[in-house]
């Protein structure tokens, strides 16, 4: 069977006992008195439609929260030889350092011994809270060793622009291990979703994701990440990627007048983000059509960008087909193997 | 379009720092003296046409890292007025790699007026004096 690498699926943590063995006891004891039951954030909130598709919506609890459950719904099903689990548990909304700490590290933990030591053919994120950065680059130091976690994970919504040089010990961990920056959607809710403020709907915070991720790139590139950090690869997971080519239009434009403003920045941002930046594949935001979709994907102007992604169990598409129409069968085909291959240095490793 | 001379103007009434928007054979041209050494642009940038006569003349900013801002070449780099494109005075070349398109360049050179009254040349209001030196632009 021909390689394919689902780079976005979502293991569930069911609930807070679940880390427990995986916390010192001080924590467990913290986290039953303090009543911290759940980590559940408005991200993702169990009855949103989005959240979960509906032919994968268990009668109770959480969806994905098994090895055995993932390799029967999603990898057997859509045919995957290797998936990146990116746990989307709300530990980045606590403020205590200490406890984004220990639920982070419990993460991780949980993540290796429940999924990763059960099915050889899952690899994960290794998740980090951005509340301390030395600690973020403990744990990311922690986890690297073992070569099954491939990837560093954020959210996009974070307190402060990520391109802000107080997050660069993290980018320089990421380079010295071969891991990728993943942002995913969602946010830290250290700021309002929109760059309007608080919104009324959820339907605005899934839909002002995509700003975010638009300013996340905006702040990467200007701040002189990609100068700095020439061999780091960003993903953005579940970002969509239809508004990339007006962005880079856009970013372009004004970089013409603005250059002096930072001169370090020696590439155009589609050059950046030809070398740099991948998308995970869902959702697609494109048009239904297929002559359009591949007018799109020229603008796209890389067929190495994309990154085949299920975004298991959330309700991206109905079915067993992950791509749109307008995506030929060469295109797929780096989609599915060679983009994550050549984006994720550590898959090679474990490929079958 | 043959090439001819254009005397400018004496070399004693165009100072250092300064610059002259001269109009040759209908189009604009921008000439600019830079610590003694005179250039020449076509008065159009090559973004959207605005007078670069009108804009800063400002240095060039460069960086070896993120944080870093090395300043050269103070009064050699013309910002265009409409939308602050940066073009290299001496060869009209912008410095943003998104940027291909250049301003165009003319030869400038000081002659003396003993050379230059052999002619041809092209001079309507400026009388030449063999004694004295004269900017001259080809256009
Ligand atoms: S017209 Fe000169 S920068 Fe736009």
């Amino acid at each position: 069977m021909p390689i394919q690498i689902d780079c976005d699926i979502h293991p569930a943590v069911p609930n807070c006992a679940a880390l427990f063995p995986y916390m010192s006891e001080h924590w467990r004891e913290m986290s039953v008195l303090r009543g911290i039951e759940d980590l559940q954030s408005i991200n993702y909130p169990d009855s949103v439609p989005l959240t979960v598709r509906s032919d994968w919506r268990p009668k109770s609890g959480r969806p994905a929260t098994s090895a055995e459950t993932i390799a029967h719904e999603c990898l057997e099903p859509f045919g995957s030889s290797l998936a990146i689990c990116n746990c989307l548990f709300g530990v980045q909304t606590l403020f205590s350092e200490d406890l984004a700490y220990t639920y982070v590290t419990a993460v991780n933990d949980w993540m290796r011994t429940e999924f990763l030591d059960r099915d050889p053919r899952l690899r994960a994120s290794i998740v980090i809270s951005l509340e301390n950065i030395e600690m973020a680059v403990d744990e990311i130091n922690r986890c690297a060793a073992d070569r099954r976690f491939v990837q560093i994970l954020v959210l996009a919504g974070t307190a402060r622009p990520l391109g802000r040089r107080n997050f660069w010990p993290i980018y320089e961990a990421a380079v010295k291990h071969g891991l990728p920056l993943g942002i995913h959607a969602g946010s830290e809710l250290r700021n309002p979703p929109t760059a309007l403020g608080w919104p009324s709907y959820y339907l605005e915070d899934y839909v002002a994701d995509a700003q975010a991720f638009q300013y996340q790139l905006t702040s990467l590139f200007t701040e002189g990440v990609f100068n700095k950090f020439p061999t780091l690869k960003v993903v953005m997971l579940e970002s969509g990627w239809t508004w990339l080519p007006a962005l880079l239009w856009r970013i372009t434009k004004y970089w013409g007048g603005l250059r002096m403003e930072i001169p370090w920045a020696d590439r155009s941002p589609a050059e950046v983000v030809r070398d740099q930046v991948r998308f995970s594949l869902q959702p697609v935001d494109g048009p239904a059509d297929a002559d359009q979709m591949k007018r799109l994907l020229e603008h796209i102007g890389s067929d190495q960008l994309l990154l085949f992604s299920t975004d298991y169990p959330h309700a991206q598409f109905e079915g067993s087909e992950v791509f749109p129409a307008g995506f030929d069968e060469s295109l797929k085909g780096i989609i599915r193997a060679d983009a994550p291959l050549a984006t994720y240095p550590r898959l090679a490793e474990g490929t079958p | 379009m043959s090439v001819a001379k254009y005397v400018i103007a004496a070399t004693a009434d165009f100072p250092a720092g300064t610059r002259r928007l001269v109009e040759v054979d209908g189009r604009a041209i921008v000439v600019f003296n830079v610590r003694g050494e005179y250039f020449a642009l076509l008065n159009r940038c090559p973004h959207n046409g605005g007078s670069l006569a009108e804009g800063v003349v400002t240095g060039l900013v460069q960086s070896a890292a993120p944080g870093a801002y090395q300043y050269t070449r103070q009064g050699e780099i013309i910002r265009c007025p409409w939308h602050g494109w940066e073009f290299d005075i001496k060869t009209g070349k912008s410095f943003c790699s998104a940027i291909r398109a250049r301003a165009r360049p003319f030869p400038v050179h000081v002659e003396d007026g003993g050379a230059l009254v052999e002619g041809p040349y092209r001079a309507e209001t400026i009388p030449v004096h063999i004694e004295d030196a004269y900017v001259v632009l080809e256009a």
